[in-house]
């Protein structure tokens, strides 16, 4: 309805000098920014997406770019911003071996979403830490970083939570095709380690027996055993990687039902694969060329998160003013579902319906291991996932280490009032005092094993843990005090975050407290050795215990966090939120397997709602109140942020020239006011001419005043040849029509005259228009000719206001109950005609004519409603007996 | 503007047509005399035209072009209602298209449904209420020439209605109309069926031809006549004690069934009686009430008979030519086609009311009078009309229009002569003369009520065949252009869909309709 472009441009001409001086205040929710965010200094032209890796090779790498051309990016350090991107990752989770297990384990981690701010470079990104499999990386896993880089640090903070569903869709997407990725480079090593072990056990064979072990025999022996360790291994990590999804059930029995067959048959499949020999020392990592992102997940689905990424960055590219009215817009038109169809683009108010973005099985054959489970939408692993997450440690030494500005990894400050705001909508913020925070989840031998020996700060690191798994938790690294840390102290300052972690708590006791054994960085990078790279921004000089020093003296880092500032998100439209995306986080607590089974048949719905047009619309908006964050969350829908010109009806260009050309209109007629009253009423407006192009230009101008039957299109004929008939103007509200100076030509006007009462007629050559009189009020503020208002895209937003106003009058006119049954048993029905009457002309203040504008619109409503609940009604033509005059100018 | 053109078929027949243009249409129309097809020239096809016939069409429709300018409401004597039309209350319409030929029947099962039926051969079962289609009867492979419907009766065992469809390809169907079944096909007629009556009283139906034939409601023949030689019988009504009037060509023929005694089976039938009064083939019958019946002929005569015992009651035939004799100087040289067939009419007891020409006449049959008339009702012939209770009567006309027109009491019948409304009547153009002449006219026939046009109908592009009449639900005509029109009193209407949406609204228990 109100787009923000027309905004910008309606404040620039009119409304700069004097700024929002004689305006009554709009209510919070629906405040946007006037004018557009002066652009801070920034080494980039415009917003893009930023995909960086950590390279275990040459450290954090970027890798690409959306747009992919450098324009956007321009002279930015790409490198230094990846690097700084990198390091953010406080979670990364790596593949050891967990205490009481003897293999390796993978984690299937959440990813990380924070927001960090580089004032120096004049950038903000939004930044989607993810991890993917790589049977040859170190840990099996290779972090990688997607990056939404703007100049713009309000949007950025002000779009993060539909910027994060918009990532974690990307990024299930890469994750699910790395998953299978993975799974089939297992298999493939798993065959080469059986080859393997059946070559060594015939060269063992072949060894000369003899009494005592040679050393020879020793060294096979040793080396067949630790074939047979590895082929242990892996196959523990193929069935890891293949229970992936029923991990994340609640129900795990169907698990073992079905991940046996599968695995069964899966080798005869891949018979034309030739196994090979493997050597006991395995190439050094550094030798080896590391596999690239399409390699690791595959192509198809690389193709796809890269195409969900330019739509992402289509959607964000605009201004923030731009974006926050459009949501909000959107966020209204939703409101008004009963009338919204009347005049809204079917776009605004149907539910964006994004097909499955990708197909699973499509594009790598691997549909025997991705039998059952994948096939479910992948968002259910950022559920379940986060239980298992990680706890987080906080490094002091990394502040020691590092003590150049540049060089730290994130200081982020939040606004306090902000912060009251997002959490209202339950949201939980971490608020971190840290540099450096990083999640660990193997076990060390050399570390005794904390779980037995809890130290209180452990215990503290755990409570932090739990906050962090917490559904689109915002981490704002920041400076603060120690005790900030202390979960009481979460509680005291955020009472909307306790619901969320007590309801969490009951998660973790169900579904696996026990992998949440809590090690320092330590550990972790004794174990992999991480300390030999010096890019890595974590060292390996600290060591547990040292938590409680390094709160003490991070404290005193506070100065020089300030200057890079991220503040934690503001809410666009707190208001609606609570009304339409409620209660995020309890959702995704209570997400359980039963929702996972309303999952298709919800999906269904919206293929019917596409398709027959009517019903999907009413799940929308219970689907707003109770499962947006399935849907959000999901990688099948997602309709908070479509983007604004992918499904108009008009596209906003069109809807600019319509506006201007319906100014012209009553501008250069002075008769428009009946004409427009014509097609507001329901009587069908002929447009009558000799040119086409002319006439079709005015039709389309004069179709923004057309309310439309139902979902589909407006009752708009652009251009017709033929004679009329009566038919069609049931069917049709504006009509452009050829003028022809033939006989036929006559039998058309012959047409014309005898339904004379059935349709005005705007004669464009002579320039009459031959139709009822119009004395009502309304259309003098709709159509004025005298009007400011220069812009057809703003003459169009003025137009959609008043209809809407419109509508709602017709509305509460509609589903009135008193006003259409009788109050009392004994009432007659001219006491009811009378009282509707009253309230159509006192109440609404409705002066003659537009009595009829809205009586129609609720002729309109009822039929509509009748029409989606089932019972049949067609379509009907209604008029007046009322005289027409001619109008010339 | 009318030509009338002869033709000579190939058979050395001579036909005369007239072709004429639909006041205010545009649409050209010929029409064979004497034959109810009309075929317009804009909607239905050229190639059903003899050349001849579309030449003259050509010539009056270029005509007409360029006479369009001048404006040819002045030249057309008939009454004009402008827009403003407060009394009509059909405002609201819905147009349901399913025939691909004219339409020319329409029926009545019950308060909430109606057959139509036309030269497609296909007859469609309609709910008044919400337009919509509920079945479509299959099975004839020519036009339907009658349609009748046997009532649900609860003493034979057929709950459901039927209806009985006569075609040209000599048959009758039966139709089940709650199930949309056919029940059963007669085909062993000798020639087409022209009419079909139902006895309810009885449980018996007859159909009318070359013969009369007698049928029980197991639709097994009970008893025929011989084979009338003429043309068949062209329409039949039921009288008191078992008789039955059936009009073949000019005469009119009684018959008297003759109900089987205790224990045989023997129905018969009896010609009793030959009436041969008109002067012209009898065009319509009609039961006036208990005792009395009208016929009425081609060149416009109306005999008002005795229901028992078959003799004239009155006889009127020179009420359509009341002022012709100026009507014919008016255009000159235009021979003037004078339509004085009687198309219709119907009765409400007490008065007959036909639809004669293109005008409409209301015969008391207490003073054996016309108290009121509208001598061109219509810019052609009327076709059908209907006495509604409310002092209202509708009529239907080749020009498309459908008309409604209010009775009016005159006590002061010479002040209200020259009033506003009156003046109306006659245009503009000569609204110095006519009122005077009219009144005179008036005065000699002691006309005492007035019919007054309170509203036109206008949806159709070519002649209104038919219409029906439901109280609770509004009018349905079916037209030559192949639709059929629901018109409905809006005001109701939208009271009616008030009423669902908040029945609506109480089932699904909130605002959002649910699944």
């Amino acid at each position: 309805m109100i787009s923000a472009p027309d905004v910008v441009a309606f404040a620039r001409e009119e409304a700069r000098e004097e700024p929002c001086a004689d305006f009554p205040a709009l209510p919070e929710e629906y405040s946007v920014p006037l004018f557009p965010s002066r652009r801070p200094p920034a080494k980039f032209a415009r917003d893009f997406i930023l995909v960086s890796e950590f390279s275990e090779q040459v450290g954090p790498q970027p890798l690409l770019t959306v747009p992919e051309d450098g324009r956007a990016s321009g002279t930015f350090d790409l490198n230094y911003f990846a690097l700084r991107l990198m390091s953010v990752d406080y979670q990364a989770s790596f593949v050891g071996h967990p205490p009481g297990s003897a293999y390796p384990k993978l984690n299937f981690v959440r990813d990380s979403k924070v927001v960090l701010g580089d004032s120096k470079e004049g950038a903000f990104a939004y930044v989607h830490h993810l991890t993917l499999y790589d049977l040859e990386a170190r840990g099996f896993v290779r972090p990688f970083c997607l990056a939404y880089v703007s100049a713009d640090e309000r949007k950025i903070m002000g779009q993060f939570r539909e910027l994060s569903a918009e990532f974690s869709r990307a990024s299930e997407c890469l994750k699910t095709g790395n998953r299978k990725a993975f799974a089939h480079e297992l298999e493939k090593k798993l065959r080469d380690l059986r080859y393997t072990r059946g070559v060594l056990l015939h060269q063992e064979m072949e060894l000369p027996k003899q009494g005592c072990y040679t050393s020879q025999a020793i060294e096979k022996a040793n080396e067949l055993a630790s074939v047979e360790r590895s082929i242990i291994e892996h196959r523990d990590l193929l069935q890891q990687i293949r229970s992936y999804p029923y991990r994340k059930r609640r129900d795990s029995d169907c698990q073992l039902d079905e991940a046996e067959p599968w695995e069964a048959n899966c080798y005869p499949r891949r018979a034309s694969y030739t196994p090979q020999f493997i050597k006991a020392k395995s190439a050094k990592c550094f030798d080896k060329k590391l596999k690239t992102l399409e390699e690791l997940c595959d192509l198809y689905f690389f193709n796809q998160t890269l195409d969900q990424l330019t739509q992402i960055e289509k959607t964000y590219r605009g201004d923030l003013c731009y974006l926050l009215t459009s949501q909000t817009d959107r966020a209204l038109v939703k409101q008004q579902l009963t009338t919204a169809f009347l005049f809204e683009d079917a776009s605004a108010w149907q539910e964006k319906f994004s097909d499955n973005p990708y197909d699973e099985n499509m594009g790598t054959g691997l549909d025997i291991i991705t039998p059952k489970a994948l096939e479910e939408p992948p968002s259910l692993d950022s559920y379940k996932s986060s239980v298992e997450s990680v706890p987080i440690k906080i490094e002091q030494e990394v502040a020691q280490e590092k003590p150049e500005e540049t060089k730290r990894t994130e200081q982020l400050e939040c606004l306090d009032t902000d912060l009251k705001g997002s959490v209202s909508s339950g949201e939980s913020i971490e608020v971190l005092r840290t540099e450096m925070s990083a999640t660990v989840l193997n076990h060390s031998e050399s570390q005794p094993c904390l779980q037995s020996f809890p130290s209180p700060q452990a215990v503290r690191s755990k409570a932090v843990s739990r906050r962090t798994i917490s559904e689109d938790s915002i981490e704002v690294l920041s400076t603060c005090t120690s005790e900030s840390l202390i979960p009481e102290d979460f509680k005291a300052s955020y009472p909307s975050a306790i619901n969320e972690e007590e309801s969490y708590v009951d998660n973790e006791e169900e579904c696996g407290l026990h992998l949440l054994p809590n090690f320092s960085l330590q550990d972790l990078i004794q174990t992999e050795n991480y300390a030999e790279e010096n890019i890595v921004p974590v060292d390996s000089a600290c060591c547990i215990g040292h938590e409680s020093s390094y709160f003490l003296d991070l404290s005193t880092d506070q100065e020089y966090a300030h200057d890079d500032v991220v503040s934690s998100p503001p809410q666009p439209y707190k208001q609606l939120d609570q009304g339409i995306h409620v209660n995020f986080s309890v959702e995704d607590v209570a997400y359980s397997s039963d929702s996972v089974s309303e999952a298709v048949p919800l999906h269904e719905q919206d293929v019917n709602y596409l398709i027959g047009g009517g019903e999907a619309n009413r799940v929308s908006l219970e689907e707003h109140s109770d499962s947006t964050s399935y849907r959000s969350n999901a990688s099948t829908i997602s309709d908070r942020t479509p983007s604004p010109a992918q499904h108009s009806h008009l596209s906003e260009r069109q809807k600019k020239r319509a506006g201007q050309n319906a100014l012209r209109f009553i501008r250069q007629y002075p008769f428009a006011h009946p004409a427009i009253y014509c097609l507001l009423s329901g009587r069908t407006l002929l447009i009558l001419g000799e040119k086409e192009a002319i006439v079709k230009k005015l039709v389309t101008a004069l179709s923004i005043f057309v309310p439309s039957y139902d979902k589909t299109s407006k009752p708009v004929k652009q251009w017709t040849t033929s004679p009329l008939h009566i038919m069609d103007f049931q069917k049709w509200k504006l009509i452009g029509l050829q003028r022809v100076v033939s006989p036929t030509g006559s039998n058309v006007l012959h047409s014309l005259n005898r339904y004379s009462r059935y349709v005005s007629v705007l004669d464009i050559d002579s320039k009459t228009l031959r139709c009822p009189l119009y004395k009502g009020t309304l259309l003098l503020r709709l159509a004025d000719h005298r009007t400011q208002i220069k812009r057809g895209s703003t003459y169009y937003m003025h137009v959609q206001s008043i209809l809407t106003q419109l509508c709602s009058k017709a509305f509460l006119y509609t589903f009135c109950h008193h006003l259409h049954l009788p109050i009392g048993a004994k009432e007659s029905e001219e006491t009811i005609a009378r009282r509707r009457m009253n309230f159509l002309t006192l109440r609404l203040g409705l002066a003659s004519e537009d009595v009829k504008i809205v009586l129609y619109l609720a002729e309109l409503l009822k039929m509509h409603y009748l029409q989606e609940t089932g019972r049949g009604v067609q379509p009907v033509l209604r008029f007046d007996y009322v005289p027409s005059l001619l109008y010339k100018i | 503007m009318t030509f009338r053109l002869r033709l000579r078929s190939r058979k050395s027949r001579l036909l005369v047509y007239s072709v004429f243009e639909t006041a205010g249409s545009g649409v050209v129309s010929c029409r064979q005399l004497g034959a109810p097809v009309c075929s317009s020239f804009a909607l239905i096809g050229r190639k059903e035209w003899p050349k001849p016939l579309l030449l003259v069409a050509l010539m009056l429709r270029w005509l007409l072009g360029s006479r369009e300018q001048q404006g040819q409401q002045e030249k057309s004597p008939v009454q004009t209602i402008g827009e403003e039309q407060t009394h009509n209350p059909y405002t609201e319409l819905q147009v349901l298209k399913a025939h691909h030929d004219i339409v020319r029947f329409l029926v009545k099962i019950d308060d909430y449904r109606f057959a139509s039926a036309g030269d497609d051969g296909i007859v469609y079962l309609w709910d008044v209420q919400t337009g919509e289609r509920l079945f479509e009867f299959l099975g004839h492979t020519q036009q339907i020439t009658a349609i009748a419907v046997f009532p649900s009766s609860d003493t034979s065992g057929e709950p459901n209605p039927l209806i009985l469809t006569a075609s040209s390809d000599k048959t009758v169907i039966i139709w089940d109309c709650d199930s949309g079944r056919q029940v059963q096909q007669i085909s062993d007629f000798h020639s087409t069926v022209k009419c079909l009556a139902v006895l309810q009283r009885l449980d018996l139906w007859l159909t009318g031809g070359s013969e009369l034939r007698l049928w029980n409601r197991k639709l097994e023949l009970v008893s025929e006549t011989s084979h009338f030689t003429d043309s068949g019988i062209s329409t039949m009504i039921e009288l008191p004690k078992n008789c039955i009037a059936a009009a073949i060509g000019k005469d009119l023929i009684i018959f008297k069934l003759l109900i089987p005694t205790d224990e045989s089976d023997n129905w018969d039938i009896h010609e009793v009686k030959c009436l041969s009064a008109h002067q012209d083939n009898i065009r319509s019958l009609v039961n006036v009430n208990e005792l009395t019946f009208a016929s009425g002929s081609l060149v416009g005569e109306l005999i008002v008979w005795d229901a028992l015992d078959w003799t004239v009651l009155a006889y009127e035939c020179s009420f359509w030519d009341t002022s012709s004799h100026h009507e014919s100087m008016q255009e000159i040289k235009l021979q003037k086609q004078n339509e004085i067939s009687v198309q219709h009419f119907t009765t409400d007891g007490k008065c007959v009311f036909a639809a004669i020409g293109r005008g409409i006449y209301v015969y008391n049959l207490e003073v054996k009078r016309v108290i009121a008339y509208q001598r061109t009702a219509h810019d052609s012939s009327v076709l059908h009309i209907a006495k509604l209770p409310n002092r209202q009567i509708i009529s239907c006309s080749e020009d498309g229009s459908v008309r409604i027109w209010e009775i009016r009491e005159r006590k002061h019948f010479s002040a209200e002569a020259v009033s506003t409304g009156f003046f109306n009547v006659w245009g503009f153009g000569k609204a110095g003369k006519q009122p005077s002449q009219t009144l005179k006219k008036m005065q000699d026939n002691a006309v005492q009520s007035s019919v007054e046009l309170i509203g036109d109908l206008i949806g159709h592009s070519s002649a209104v065949q038919m219409f029906l009449y439901f109280p609770e639900h509004g009018l349905v005509t079916c037209s030559a252009d192949h639709l059929i029109i629901l018109w409905k009193d809006g005001e109701r209407e939208s009271r009616l869909r008030s009423l669902n949406l908040f029945e609506k609204l109480e089932e699904n228990g909130s605002l959002l309709p649910r699944f």
